[in-house]
């Protein structure tokens, strides 16, 4: 059967990798008939209406989810369709208590408009009672038209007329709600890097956070991705480099690390396993396969440093004793850290996953590329693993992606020959060894150039 | 730290990992909390295959638990409700909020609430042996250095 999901028009390429995650999830056969970019219509073919609830229940980008019961360019297409479709079953509804709206995206309708479109199909003859408040059934007219944005973009000719109507039966609604609920805003604690609600949430979904798995973010800093994972039901655990991170400010931990405010906010505290000091090329996780996910947002070097335990110029530092104690053994010593490479520092995060994944337990990954590299973007691959999507969040002059890959079971291997091979820069300093950093910190310097440039070239009288 | 955490933690030290004496790590003076949560059999039954047993049954002996089935609950014994809460109860509920943890019997490290210090660990290595790739012209390391605090 068709059916017709009703996506948020925002975070564009996550949209079907997120459906497609939660099918995997829930073992549904799942096709996408049509999809566009430009659109919260979606078409897709599902067994029948079980999987579709199944399949929207943890949805963070799709809003609903209907059966289609026709759809067209214009109002004759679409009534001609509905008669194709569904003829057969209008006896079914005859009698239900219902309501029927009309639901345009990117245009408007007025009062006595929809009234003309309510009318155009008494021919499903339902005459049971209308009813707004909890109705039996909900019919819905979605009106599609083209959006500014779409016009500026592609150059798709606007009009006051839909582009396409949709008739469904509603089935049943995702849950965007859980946004509104894990808003940073409302959140109790929370860092500079925090990783917004819908985003987390839905990272969470695509690495198929579920009850009963182990997740693990190696860089959990205020542990944003943990509650996230805690809420689709996974037992988490995550560990930092700066245990300031999680650990919180002396007032900020009343009962336990400041984190945990977070999950007792959210009443997961049941799903918290650990968080723990440590850094991810010296992790001190056993080398066997227990986790289920990695969910993770390495750090890109701008905001906060990319580091790892050792010294700048590799040389070992003699120990001290401070009161007849080793200083390192002491409570709130510092351990000395250094610059590390921002590509080593992605294929470490792959190997870990290799390591400690279990078969089909997945590694989703976040990371920065500068503008430049945006049209041809290798992932980093690794042979255990397949790349199951890759989304992209671009920001005006930089974007961010996020990789999700599936940890192979042995004996399978996958291509890696498209892979990314970039190596870090040679030195030391931060800047040597993350050419991200120095394309975001340059970036406002070369835009101002380039304006000024080209102010000068308007200024300057041609001259032959 | 929780005893299922313990159960996938060694020492962070690459060269230690190979080590027989690295895991698991040893619990002394811990001091135990025990934390009401909610029972997740389906966890539990998910975990239980990736816990190394023999290790499980030394950490519940040193934290004074009664001592373990010898061989790890599998198939139909997983089925069993009164199994899987003792598991839940020692895997989950109890935490180690202070104490020391040591690796084989060599190195003691402390740890401190509810935080694990591996880090520590591997400093042991970096702090007193000079790595194999430090540079050759490296000067003679200068003699410990002792502060009064």
């Amino acid at each position: 059967m068709e059916y017709l999901v009703v996506l948020a028009q925002c975070h564009e390429t996550f949209r079907q990798a997120e459906l497609q995650a939660l099918a995997t999830l829930h073992g549904i056969d799942l096709e996408i008939i049509a999809y566009n970019e430009w659109t919260p219509h979606c078409i897709v073919r599902l067994k029948d209406d079980t999987a579709a609830r199944a399949l929207i229940s943890r949805s963070i980008l799709a809003k609903d989810i209907l059966e289609l019961w026709g759809q067209g360019a214009t109002y004759e297409e679409l009534h001609a369709d509905v008669h194709r479709r569904t003829q057969h079953r209008w006896a079914d509804y005859r009698h239900v208590a219902y309501s029927l709206s009309v639901d345009c995206f990117s245009g408007k309708r007025s009062t006595a408009k929809k009234r003309e479109i309510f009318e155009s199909f008494t021919y499903l003859q339902l005459k049971g009672p209308v009813r707004l408040k909890n109705p039996d059934e909900q019919f819905r007219v979605a009106e599609e038209y083209v959006t500014d944005v779409e016009a500026c973009a592609i150059k798709t000719k606007k009009s006051s007329e839909p582009r396409r109507i949709y008739l469904g039966r509603w089935i049943a609604k995702g849950s965007r709600d859980v946004v509104d609920t894990h808003n940073l805003k409302k959140r109790k604690y929370i860092s500079t890097t925090s990783m917004d609600a819908e985003l987390s949430l839905v990272t969470a979904n695509m690495a198929l956070a579920a009850p009963g798995k182990v997740f693990y973010d190696p860089f959990v800093g205020a542990g944003s991705f943990l509650v996230a994972a805690s809420h689709f039901g996974a037992l988490t655990m995550g560990s930092d480099i700066d245990p300031r991170a999680f650990r919180g400010k002396e007032h900020e931990r009343q009962n336990g690390i400041a984190m945990m405010q977070n999950f007792q906010q959210y009443n997961l505290t049941s799903k918290f396993l650990d968080a723990f000091t440590s850094d991810l090329t010296n992790t001190p996780l056993r080398e066997t396969a227990f986790l289920d996910g990695i969910i993770c947002d390495p750090p890109y070097g701008v905001r906060e440093g990319l580091r790892v335990l050792g010294t700048r110029d590799g040389n070992p530092i003699p120990p001290v004793i401070i009161d007849g104690v080793l200083a390192h053994y002491r409570e709130g010593f510092i351990p000395p850290k250094r610059p590390y490479g921002f590509e080593a520092l992605q294929r470490d995060v792959l190997d870990f996953a290799v390591r400690t994944l279990v078969p089909h337990g997945r590694l989703a990954m976040w990371m920065p590329t500068a503008s430049d590299e945006a049209v041809e973007f290798p992932v980093p691959m690794h042979p255990n693993l397949e790349v199951v999507s890759v989304c992209v969040q671009p920001f005006s002059n930089w974007s961010r992606r996020l990789m999700i890959y599936r940890r192979l079971p042995e004996g399978q291997t996958s291509d890696v020959t498209l892979g990314r091979i970039k190596a870090d820069g040679e030195g030391v300093s931060a800047d040597d060894l993350n050419a991200f950093r120095v394309k975001y910190n340059t970036r406002n310097i070369l835009r101002a150039e380039q304006e000024k440039a080209t102010q000068n070239k308007g200024d300057t009288p041609e001259h032959e | 730290m929780k005893v299922i955490t313990a159960n996938f933690v060694t020492c962070a030290v690459k060269e230690c990992k190979t080590s027989p004496l690295s895991f698991p790590l040893h619990f002394h003076d811990a001091e135990l909390e025990l934390q009401e949560l909610d029972f997740q059999p389906e966890f539990i039954r998910n975990v239980v295959p990736r816990i190394d047993w023999d290790s499980l049954r030394v950490t519940a002996n040193e934290l004074g638990f009664p001592s373990l089935p010898e061989s790890k609950p599998e198939g139909e014994a997983l089925g069993d409700e009164q199994t899987l809460k003792d598991l839940h109860r020692l895997l989950l509920e109890t935490q180690v909020m202070e104490g020391k943890l040591s690796e084989g019997n060599k190195s003691t490290l402390t740890s401190r609430r509810s935080l694990l210090h591996f880090v520590l660990l591997y400093l042991v290595h970096i702090l007193q042996a000079p790595s194999a790739e430090a540079p050759t012209k490296t000067p003679p390391m200068p003699s410990t250095t002792v502060y009064d605090a």
